[in-house]
C-alpha cells in the first residue's frame, strides 16, 4: 500500500483485520486498510463483495456486528463513538440509496446539520441569511437549482438529483473524511461531470476520500491514489490507478480468484 | 358519535395510586367539603355571588347529570372515578403560599421552561413563584384592558360577566353545548368555578391576539373551566388558551365547556396549545382531559376555526365541533395531537353542516410514541338542506417505535346530493433509515426526531399565532424527549 505523505503523520483511517457480520452472517472477514490524509482510495469490488456494508460500518449503522477487528479514525476507537460523533468529528457518507424526509426542506436539514458540526469545532452557528450565502454559493458549484433546496429533502428527487444532493451536502459540511457508496450509480455523464467536480474541489492535504464504486467509469473523472478489490468480505488486490482498467478488462472474477493482497 | 362500537380498553397500564396528583391537596379555609350533592353547588354558586337564574341552571344540570352516565365509547381506559371522593370548590391561592424563589422549583420544570425560552419573570408566575405585584406583564394588562374597553370588547372572568352582564350570559350560555348535552359537560355546568368571557360588538376587529396576557393569567382557571366567547356582526377576535410551558396542577380530572358564536359576518379563531402534566412514563398521575369544544356560526359567511396542539395530559377526550348554520359559513380545524410514553388521546371533530353552501376543512395529525395510544375521531354530516356543502378532511398518523398506536375513525353521513366531502388518511413512521441518515450529517436522535415530526406537523403550527408557533415548535421536540434512543 502507498503511502503519499510522511510517516509521522498520523494516518485518517487505519482499519486492522475488520470482521463484520449481519444478523450473524459474516459479510466482512478481515479487512486491512490504512488512508492517509490528502489520499484518494477507490475500493471496486463485485455486488455482494461487502462495499456497502464497510461503508455503513464506518458511518456507525446499527444491524452491523463487528464481531473482530478495529477501526482508528485520526487515532481514535471510532467503533466507540455514535454515528452524530463521527459525523461531527469530519465523517461524511454519501448515501447510494439517500433517504427521503417527508416535511423537512432540505435548507432547513441542512442549516441544521452545518450547525451541530459547527458547533461541536467550536465555531459558533450560522444564522439563517450567512446560512443561505453559504448555501446558494455551493449549489451553484454544483448546477443545483435554489428550488430544489427549499423542497422536503429528497422527495420526489430524481435519481442525478438525490445524488448531486448528496455532493452539495458534502462540500457544505467540508467533511475531513468522505466516504461515497456507489455515488455514480445511475448517473449521466453530465451528472458524473459535475459530481466528481464536487468531489475533486474537496481534495486536499488534510482530507481523503473513499470511494465505493462498482464501474471504472467514475475513476475516470476522479482519480484515486490507490485502487483496492474487494470480493468476499476481503481486499484481494491493491493497487495504483491501472488497477480500475484492469477490472474492466478482466472482470472481477478473474482478479477475485487470483493471489490475495 | 353517540353510537360508536370503538371501545378497545388499554386497561392495566394504569396504577393503583393513580390519584396520586388527584385530589390530595391541603384544602384552606374557603372550601365545599369533599363530595358532590346539592348544597355543593349551592355552595360554589353562593360563593361566586350569584344571581337566583344561575343557580337554577347549575341545579337543573345537576340533576339531569345524576340520570347519566359516563361514556365509554372512547379508545381510552382509566379507572372508574368516584365524583364524591372529589373537593368541587377551594378559594384561589393566596400570594405566598407557593415557593418563594425559583430557587425552590423543581429543576425539571425550570429545565422546561428554559427550553422553551421562556422569560425569567414568566418562569416565576408560572411556576407558581409568589412575586412582587408591580411587574411588567401586569401592567402591559391594565393596559390592553383600557383599550379593549375603549372599543367596547368585553373580556373578564365568568363570574365577573354572571354578575355584569347578565343579559348576555343569560341568552349565550348553554345555547351551544346545552346543560344536558353530555356527561362530562352537564357536570360542568353544574359545578364550573372559573373561565373566560369575551364579547365583541358588531363590526370590531379585536386589536390584539386576546393572549399576551393571557398567558400569564391563565394559570389557576381551574379544574372545571367554562369559557364563552361571542362575536357579534362583521366582528373578528383571535382567542389563545394555555400554555406551552407545562401545568403542574394537583386536580386529576379537568372536564371544561368552551362555547362560541358567531353572528354574520363574524370570525372567531381559537387556539389552544395544552401541556398539561402527561404522567410520568410508567403512566402513573397525569391530567384526565375531558372536555366539550363547540362552536355555532350563526350568522351567514361568518367562521370559526379550531387550532389545537395537545401534548400534555394523560387522557385527552376532546372533539372541537362546529354546527355550521349560517348559509356559507366555514369552519376549519387544524390539531396535532402528541402521545408519549403511556398517554393515550382520543380527538377530533365534528362538522355538522346545515346551512348553504357552508364549507369545512379538518387537518388532523396524530404522533405517537413510547406506548401511547392516538386516536382520531371525527365526524362529517351534511343536513337535507346542506346545498353544495363541501368538506376537506385529511388525517395523518405517524409512529414512532412499535409499541405504540394510532387509530382513525371518521364518521361520515351525507343527507344532501349536492354535498362533497373527501376524506384522506396516512400512516407513516420514522424509520431508523430516517433516523440514522439525519444522525450521519451530524444531528443527534432527538432533534432528528424533533426535526422530523415538527416537519409533519407544519401545515397546523403555522396556523397558531407567531408568537405560540415558535413555542410549539420547541415543545414538539420536548414532548418526545426519550422516545428514541
Amino acid at each position: 500500500m502507498t503511502s503519499g505523505n510522511g510517516a509521522a503523520r498520523a494516518p485518517m483511517l487505519e482499519i486492522e483485520n475488520l470482521h463484520v457480520s449481519v444478523a450473524g452472517k459474516p459479510i466482512l472477514c478481515g479487512i486491512d486498510l490504512v488512508v492517509n490524509p490528502g489520499e484518494v482510495h477507490a475500493i471496486m469490488g463485485p455486488n455482494g463483495s461487502g462495499k456497502s456494508t464497510l461503508a455503513h460500518v464506518l458511518a456507525g449503522r446499527e444491524g452491523y456486528e463487528v464481531t473482530a477487528g478495529t477501526v482508528r479514525y485520526l487515532g481514535r476507537d471510532m467503533l466507540a463513538l455514535e454515528p452524530e460523533e463521527r459525523a461531527r468529528e469530519g465523517l461524511f457518507l454519501g448515501f447510494q440509496y439517500p433517504i427521503e424526509i417527508p416535511g423537512v426542506a432540505g435548507v432547513n436539514f441542512l442549516k441544521a446539520a452545518v450547525n451541530a458540526v459547527r458547533v461541536h469545532r467550536g465555531e459558533g452557528e450560522l444564522d439563517a441569511i450567512d446560512f443561505l450565502k453559504l448555501a446558494r454559493a455551493k449549489a451553484k458549484l454544483l448546477e443545483i437549482d435554489e428550488a430544489l433546496l427549499k423542497r422536503p429533502l429528497n422527495v420526489g428527487f430524481s435519481g442525478g438529483e438525490k445524488k448531486r444532493n448528496e455532493i452539495f451536502q458534502m462540500v457544505l459540511l467540508d467533511p475531513r473524511l468522505a466516504v461515497l457508496d456507489e455515488t455514480d450509480s445511475g448517473l449521466d455523464v453530465d451528472a458524473l461531470r459535475v459530481v466528481a467536480g464536487g468531489v475533486n474541489a474537496l481534495r486536499g492535504p488534510e482530507r481523503s476520500v473513499v470511494l465505493i464504486t462498482h464501474y471504472q467509469r467514475l475513476l475516470d473523472y476522479i482519480v484515486p491514489d490507490v485502487v483496492h478489490i474487494l470480493a468476499g468480505g476481503r481486499i484481494v488486490k491493491s493497487g495504483g490507478k491501472d488497477l480500475a482498467l484492469e477490472v474492466e478488462d478482466q472482470g472481477y472474477a478473474t482478479l477475485a480468484s487470483g493471489t490475495a493482497a | 358519535m353517540a353510537a360508536s362500537v370503538d371501545t378497545a380498553k388499554t386497561v392495566g397500564a394504569l396504577g393503583a395510586d393513580e390519584y396520586k396528583y388527584g385530589f390530595v391537596t391541603d384544602i384552606e379555609a374557603v372550601a365545599a367539603p369533599k363530595g358532590l350533592d346539592e348544597s355543593t353547588v349551592a355552595f360554589i354558586s353562593k360563593q361566586k355571588g350569584e344571581p337566583a337564574w344561575m343557580l337554577d341552571w347549575r341545579l337543573k344540570a345537576y340533576r339531569h347529570w345524576l340520570t347519566m352516565t359516563e361514556p365509554d365509547w372512547a379508545k381510552v381506559g382509566y379507572p372508574p372515578i368516584d365524583y364524591q371522593d372529589a373537593y368541587y370548590f377551594s378559594a384561589p391561592k393566596k400570594a405566598g403560599d407557593g415557593p418563594q424563589s425559583l430557587d425552590e422549583v423543581d429543576p425539571e420544570l425550570l429545565r422546561t421552561y428554559e427550553k422553551l425560552g421562556i422569560p425569567l419573570r414568566e418562569q416565576e408566575v408560572l411556576a407558581g413563584v409568589a412575586v412582587d405585584a408591580v411587574f411588567d406583564s401586569v401592567s402591559v394588562a391594565t393596559t390592553f384592558k383600557g383599550k379593549l374597553a375603549d372599543m367596547g370588547v368585553i373580556f373578564c372572568p365568568i363570574s365577573e360577566a354572571i354578575r355584569e352582564h347578565p343579559d348576555l350570559v343569560r341568552r349565550y350560555l348553554g345555547s351551544v353545548v346545552p346543560y344536558s348535552d353530555n356527561f362530562f359537560a352537564t357536570l360542568n355546568s353544574a359545578v364550573f368555578t372559573d373561565g373566560s368571557f369575551v364579547y365583541v360588538p358588531k363590526g370590531v376587529r379585536c386589536p390584539m391576539e386576546l393572549s399576551t396576557y393571557f398567558r400569564i393569567n391563565a394559570a389557576n382557571t381551574g379544574q372545571f373551566e367554562r369559557t364563552l366567547i361571542i362575536a357579534d356582526e362583521g366582528s373578528y377576535v383571535s382567542y389563545l388558551e394555555g400554555c406551552t410551558a407545562p401545568m403542574r396542577d394537583e386536580n386529576q380530572l379537568h372536564a371544561a365547556v368552551v362555547e362560541l358564536i358567531t353572528h354574520d359576518d363574524a370570525e372567531i379563531k381559537y387556539s389552544t396549545v395544552q401541556n398539561w402534566y402527561p404522567g410520568d412514563k410508567d403512566g402513573k398521575g397525569g391530567i384526565y382531559n375531558f372536555v366539550t369544544k363547540r362552536g355555532a356560526c350563526r350568522g351567514r359567511n361568518s367562521k370559526i376555526s379550531w387550532t389545537q396542539v395537545e401534548t400534555g395530559s394523560a387522557i385527552t377526550w376532546k372533539y372541537p365541533s362546529y354546527i355550521l348554520e349560517g348559509d356559507g359559513s366555514v369552519g376549519e380545524f387544524h390539531s396535532v395531537a402528541i402521545t408519549n410514553n403511556r398517554q393515550q388521546a382520543d380527538t377530533g371533530t365534528k362538522m355538522i353542516h346545515i346551512g348553504k353552501n357552508t364549507r369545512s376543512t379538518i387537518i388532523a395529525k396524530g404522533i405517537s410514541a413510547g406506548r401511547a395510544q392516538n386516536t382520531y375521531r371525527g365526524l362529517v354530516k351534511a343536513l337535507p338542506g346542506a346545498n353544495g356543502a363541501r368538506n376537506y378532511t385529511q388525517c395523518d398518523s405517524l409512529l414512532l417505535g412499535d409499541r405504540c398506536g394510532a387509530h382513525t375513525v371518521p364518521y361520515i353521513e351525507v343527507k344532501n346530493r349536492s354535498a362533497r366531502v373527501e376524506h384522506e388518511a396516512t400512516t407513516s413512521k420514522i424509520s431508523d433509515d430516517q433516523l440514522f441518515y439525519c444522525r450521519q450529517r451530524g444531528l443527534s436522535a432527538e432533534d432528528a426526531v424533533s426535526m422530523i415530526v415538527n416537519g409533519f406537523c407544519k401545515q397546523v403550527l403555522q396556523k397558531l399565532p407567531m408568537e405560540f408557533a415558535v413555542e410549539a415548535q420547541k415543545l414538539v421536540g420536548i414532548s418526545l424527549e426519550g422516545s428514541v434512543g
